[in-house]
């Protein structure tokens, strides 16, 4: 068994990302996850494991940086929340493009522009629609609790390497600066030069070897028959992750009449809302998404028969519910509730929202 | 006397590098880029370290710079070259890594990642080819342009009022503590090419030696988007480029202030 800590969402990020055998992190501080680096910089990895730690002079920067060093093999990371995230777009498009594994953590915070520092789910989109240029897709994993914070790095990576493909946890204010408590991982060592060779010889660029071609990470292709084949390999990934890798969490479904749909910390929310619910007699329960790409679309639509409604709960003017809709089909409402701004919604709100907007309409 | 006898191999004073691969340049006749490629290939061959070193490539004319060499390479977003090769520079202390960027590449929309990059001393080589102008999209203003310049965009000249001076970038540079060896240098004569060659030889072993970065830029032609020949353009460079860019080392730690640098701890 691991060791067991009281801990904040954010530092569990640095915590794990040390322990999983992380070679590289490089960041820029930005509210509400600048405990990631503070952290990191407080532990001094690079005297334990040898990981390197860098406070880059931007986001852009340091999204680059997670290129170079990905592109070498390296097990690498960077964290930010919403502004900093939308400057990293130009990045993580060229790491879906050149098809670099790493891991990026956006703590959102209430948008558009400078926004707020008060957590949103407002980047749904911007992080399973696209976000930077181009036809790509982010693995996206959204923690509920601080545990899973520490789950989903070794996760999010595990999934970046299976798929060569930039993984993200999407996570907010509220888990970020949340503490609990959390069984920390063992340490796994980083791997060595001579295994990243083996494993990931066939395109890391670490140095020509004798044994090997010259390795170009590169996400340029000028003859667009190449390019669209380009494309063609990228869609057949991503279809192998709705395929291999969609995971979600059914709370109180068998019985439901009504589903409740909603990630991260809406989800600890709607919890409470299901537990309310039923003790005023309304079969409710709760479906939440995991990954929000690739999306739980087949048990969204087996429910969808189940069903007479259901009601998509996210911190946001209403994103993730077009996703809802579109895997529940047209035969029941599917509705959305949500807060903006940084407001969290309440589980008595949400237990209003539900009467009002399903079983009362 | 016929052609054989004068391409024999007994009359054979230089070769191509095994280090450059076989593939047609795209670059224009007449164009620097070539020529720089060359003495990459040569210093990294004569240097031995073909199996440690990482070329990153930038957005402009040398995008396709990794096609030439035999070495490891990665392409970089416009700008962020600097960025690129930090990330693999810190995560891979014992290699040798250098970027390859123009004047748009790296005085434009990289200027941030360039002076920070080359100000935190990161390990590694820049090479910095200023022909004065975007070669890539058409010809258009670059912030080296001269005043009185025309390009694309400056089709009746740079004005200092409208568009601003050129910039001096490698200056700049040379002020970084982080830099320990920062020069100019052209390859329009044979002369010229070999001083070339010993700075760029220089400055990989400054990366090798972890002295931090080092910085050579190479003032070029961009012959066509200048709209002249290649004759022609190297003597408007030399008129023109050489008294504004003027020649020779900014910066030399190994020279005259080796303590001016402190090493990077990894
Ligand atoms: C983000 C972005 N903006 C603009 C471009 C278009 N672009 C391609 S090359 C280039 C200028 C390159 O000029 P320079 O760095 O001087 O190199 P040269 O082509 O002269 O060798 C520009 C603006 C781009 N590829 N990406």
């Amino acid at each position: 068994m691991g060791e067991l800590r009281l801990m904040k969402g954010n530092e569990v990020i640095a915590e794990a990302a040390i322990r999983c055998g992380c070679d590289g992190y490089f960041g820029y501080p930005i509210t509400p996850q600048s405990e990631v680096m503070e952290t990191l910089m407080d532990r001094e990895p690079w005297n334990e494991t040898g990981m390197v730690v860098l406070q880059a002079e931007s986001e852009i920067a340091s999204i680059h940086m997670v290129h170079g060093a990905a592109g070498s093999g390296k097990k690498v990371l960077t964290s930010s929340s919403s502004p900093g995230i939308s400057l990293m777009a130009e990045g993580i498009s060229y790491l879906a493009g050149a098809e670099l594994p790493c891991l990026i953590v956006n703590v959102q915070r209430g948008g558009p522009g400078l926004g707020t520092i008060q957590p949103s789910q407002a980047d749904y989109w911007q992080s399973t629609k696209g976000g930077g240029h181009g036809d790509y897709r982010l693995i996206v994993l959204a923690p509920s609790s601080v545990q899973e914070m520490n789950d989903f790095v070794e996760l999010g990576f595990q999934l970046a390497f299976k798929y060569r493909n930039p993984a993200m946890i999407l996570t907010d204010g509220v888990i970020g600066q949340m503490m609990e408590k959390v069984v920390l991982a063992d340490y796994i060592p980083r791997l060595t030069d001579e295994e990243i060779n083996e494993k990931y010889g066939s395109w890391v660029t670490n140095g020509r070897k004798h044994n090997r071609q010259r390795n170009i990470i590169t996400s340029l292709e000028m003859d667009s028959v190449r390019m669209e084949n380009n494309n063609l390999r990228l869609q057949k990934k991503y279809a192998r992750m709705e395929e291999e890798d969609v995971l979600f969490e059914e709370i109180l479904c068998e019985d439901a009449e009504y589903l409740l749909v909603a990630f991260g910390s809406s989800a600890r929310i709607c919890q409470k809302a299901v537990d309310q619910a039923r003790e005023k007699g309304i079969k409710v329960g709760l479906l939440r998404p995991i990954t929000l790409f690739p999306f739980p679309q087949k048990p969204i639509a087996k429910l969808a028969k189940q069903v007479k409604g259901m009601l998509v709960v996210e911190m946001n003017a209403g994103q993730m519910v077009e996703d809802v809709k579109l895997a529940a089909g047209c035969a029941i409402p599917v509705v959305h509730f949500g807060r903006m701004g940084g407001i969290i919604p309440s589980p008595g709100e949400v237990v209003e929202a539900l009467e009002q907007k399903l079983i009362g309409g | 006397m016929e052609l054989a006898d004068i391409i024999n191999p007994n009359n054979l004073v230089y070769e191509k590098p095994k280090l450059l691969t076989e593939n047609t340049m795209h670059y224009c006749p007449g164009c620097s880029h070539g020529v720089i490629h060359r003495l990459l290939a040569e210093v990294i061959e004569d240097m031995g370290i073909q199996d440690k070193t990482i070329g990153v490539s930038p957005v402009g004319c040398a995008v396709f710079a990794y096609n030439y060499l035999e070495i490891d390479w990665q392409e970089a977003a416009h700008g962020r070259a600097p960025a690129v090769a930090t990330g693999i520079s810190r995560t891979n202390p014992n290699k040798v890594v250098f970027t390859y960027q123009g004047d748009g590449d790296l005085a434009s929309i990289g200027t941030a990642e360039i002076m920070h990059a080359c100000n935190r001393g990161e390990n590694m080589v820049v090479i910095f080819v200023n022909n004065g102008i975007y070669g890539m999209t058409g010809g258009q203003m670059a912030p080296t342009t001269l005043l009185g310049q025309v390009t694309a965009t400056t089709p009746n000249g740079r004005d200092a009022g409208r568009n601003g001076y050129p910039l001096r970038i490698t200056e700049l540079i040379a002020q970084l503590p982080g830099t320990s060896y920062v020069t100019r240098q052209s390859v329009h004569t044979p002369a010229t090419i070999r001083k070339c060659k010993k700075a760029i030889a220089k400055a990989f072993q400054a990366a090798i030696d972890k002295k931090g970065t080092s910085f050579v830029e190479v003032v070029s032609t961009c012959n066509m988007n200048w709209k002249m020949t290649p004759v022609k353009a190297n003597e408007w460079m030399v008129e023109n480029m050489f008294p504004f860019y003027v020649p020779g080392d900014l910066k030399d730690s190994s020279k005259n202030d080796p303590e001016s640098y402190t090493p990077l701890k990894n």
